[in-house]
């Protein structure tokens, strides 16, 4: 724990400039993407299938220039080890490839970015070898190039190049990871992406709940709300732009848009009845979200600018959630209109609804991938544990093995899904990630106590 | 012995476990909600011991552990425990009819949030509508869920569980 602060310390004092979440453009701004300089033939990997067993060699980026910014005081040399150090956490920690971090391998020097000394990497029994270095622009920008070689065939595989504000010098290290990943598995990238979730502290009777965003990492945390009232379920907007979630500032529990540039927040429907359960549609032009009118909840659809809201259920049983598919045409959500909390899938515009799980337990919070192929849902039966069914109900099968694990979310690349784990009688809670083989499952660091994550897209 | 002792123990906790998954386990009376303060050296006037009307010490003097009702798992109908402790509260708002009162509805924490607060809300209305099918005005009657979020008993166990799925009547002043 003392380390953990100490590293959130540590992130504070560095990005000094960084901006505020209040501030607008500081989330979900475009990196510009530069070619970086080099010429090359790109050349494909002959054998995806073992990726995760491939040693991959990852030095500290080198700089041309050693210049103190306000990214890392030290200069771009020290801010180019801290990248290399980024990029070899993000695969160490989701289990992808085996990597050495720069801490343990020779620096190479700016000249040898584009051209690696390949002789020092082969003898290291290194399979890949990521090359970066970072330059600071008099205008204050970052440019960071990442390069990826095959030791073997001597041979780049791909690079990029990325120009950045020195607050969001992380992101760099998130494209580069991403470059790899998706380089070498054949999967869409997810590195560069934000969560939001719910931030919990205090007793059990009286949790203190407050709305907080993080990277994929876990780095650049902030908390949103102050914890006066409870704040739950939230969910990004495609664009990162806003964030709806369910807070009882009013007394009741009503769904608030937050704009996070302005930081002005509206309820997403006036109406006198509890909300609750927020989703947007993957085009971020409509909000689903459930209300109880005397008692009985239905899931119900609104513009996202506002407007009429259209009803999509209409059922006597507790029907809440939903989660669009990919293409929009589809939602998953749950009911109880059988005796229990089932997953049924409708039309989006509320037709054909039809139950799909009928896998013994119940069957509650699904959630569509974004690769459109299966639905994560919380399956209760006994213990409440994370699962994954195809969107017709088949294939069940439970990744998780908690007390009580639930409200999955899916990473931007629908390979890897977060949940959160509430222990038995103390009632804490964290954040968790497994992925799709359920074999590689870790808890995320956060400063507190955690719940309800909600994984955002890639950013662009 | 060891047998007959364990068969003992076994229907002991047979019954115990019958009498958890039906109702919340008796609730213990409320705390007395004023206590007398020590005699001040100001002239001794009768001041009344009671908590006053239009408190929520004053309700729970009056209808004991009827403030709250239970539920069962994933249930919220209304049993005849409930429609008794529910009589009983409504006679005293019959009494009081200037009062008004928000009915609280809970779930325990085997359930998942989102669905949670949605059953917390039908608790609290089906105790609502049974206060309102006895004559208590409507509009007098607010209700709020609060899901999983405010347990009462802290525990992860039947019993605990048992107390927390509940309605509760509070008088907010």
């Amino acid at each position: 724990m003392k380390a953990l602060l100490a590293l959130l310390l540590a992130g504070t004092a560095v990005s000094v400039s960084a901006q505020d979440l209040g501030a607008p453009q500081s989330e979900g701004g475009p990196v510009e993407v530069i070619e970086s300089e080099s010429d090359d033939v790109v050349i494909r990997i002959t054998d995806e299938a073992a990726w995760s067993d491939i040693g991959i060699a990852i030095p500290a980026f080198a700089t041309d220039r050693e210049r103190a910014t306000p990214a890392n005081a030290d200069g771009t040399g020290a801010l180019g080890r801290e990248m290399a150090r980024v990029i070899t956490a993000n695969l160490r920690n989701n289990g992808l490839f085996k990597p050495v971090g720069p801490d343990s391998l020779p620096q190479p020097s700016f000249a040898q970015i584009p051209a690696p000394a390949y002789s020092t990497w082969s003898g290291r029994s290194a399979e890949m070898l990521v090359q970066g270095y970072v330059r600071a622009r008099d205008d204050g920008k970052l440019v960071v190039g990442c390069y990826l070689f095959d030791v073997a065939l001597q041979q780049q595989l791909v690079r990029e190049g990325w120009v950045v504000g020195p607050a969001d010098w992380r992101r760099a290290a998130h494209k580069c990871s991403d470059l790899i990943f998706s380089r070498l598995t054949g999967e869409s990238p997810f590195f560069d992406s934000r969560i939001a979730y719910i931030a919990e502290t205090g007793p059990k009777d009286r949790r203190v709940k407050r709305l907080a965003v993080m990277d994929s990492d876990g780095a650049n945390h902030r908390f949103l709300t102050l914890g006066s009232a409870t704040a739950l379920t939230p969910r990004y907007s495609p664009d990162y732009s806003k964030i709806l979630y369910l807070s009882y500032v009013d007394g009741n529990p009503r769904i608030y848009v937050y704009d996070i540039g302005s930081g002005k927040q509206v309820l997403v429907t006036e109406n006198r009845n509890p909300t609750l359960a927020p989703r947007w549609s993957p085009d971020g032009k409509y909000i689903l979200y459930s209300m109880a009118v005397a008692g009985n909840t239905d899931v119900y659809r609104v513009p996202a600018t506002g407007g009429q809201s259209i009803k999509l259920t209409d059922s006597p049983g507790i029907d809440v959630g939903g989660s669009y598919s990919p293409d929009g045409s589809k939602i998953v959500f749950e009911s109880d209109r059988s005796g229990s909390q089932q997953c049924y899938v409708m039309d989006a515009d509320g037709s054909n609804q039809k139950r799909i799980s009928f896998f013994g337990g119940r069957c509650a919070t699904p959630e569509w991938s974004p690769r459109g192929d299966q639905i994560a849902f919380t399956r209760i039966a006994g213990d409440f544990n994370v699962a994954v069914m195809n969107t017709s109900g088949g294939n069940m099968r439970v990744l998780t093995r908690g007390w009580q694990d639930e409200a999955p979310t899916w990473a931007p690349n629908g390979r890897i899904i977060q949940f959160f784990r509430t222990e038995k009688n103390t009632g804490r809670s964290g954040i968790w990630q497994v992925d799709l083989t359920g074999q590689n499952e870790r808890r995320l660091p956060t400063p507190v106590d955690a719940s309800d994550p909600a994984w955002g897209p890639i950013r662009p | 012995m060891n047998t007959k002792l364990a068969t003992i123990l076994l229907l002991a906790s047979a019954t115990g476990l019958a009498a958890c998954s039906k109702k919340a386990p008796e609730v213990l009376p409320p705390d007395p909600v004023s206590t007398p303060r020590p005699a001040a050296t100001a002239a001794p006037t009768v001041t009344p011991t009671g908590p006053t009307v239009g408190t929520q010490g004053h309700f729970a003097a009056a209808v004991g552990s009827s403030t709250t009702i239970y539920f069962d798992t994933d249930r919220y109908n209304i049993d005849t425990q409930d429609a008794a402790a529910l009589q009983a509260q409504a006679q005293y708002f019959a009494r009081y009819p200037q009062i008004t009162f928000t009915i609280e509805g809970h779930a325990d924490e085997r359930g998942t949030r989102e669905y949670n607060i949605a059953l917390g809300e039908r608790r609290a209305n089906a105790a609502k509508a049974y206060l309102v099918s006895l004559g208590v005005d409507a509009n007098r009657i607010a209700v709020v869920s609060y899901g999983k979020e405010r347990p009462v008993a802290l525990g992860s166990n039947e019993s605990a569980w048992a107390q927390n799925r509940r309605a509760a009547s509070v008088i907010i002043n």
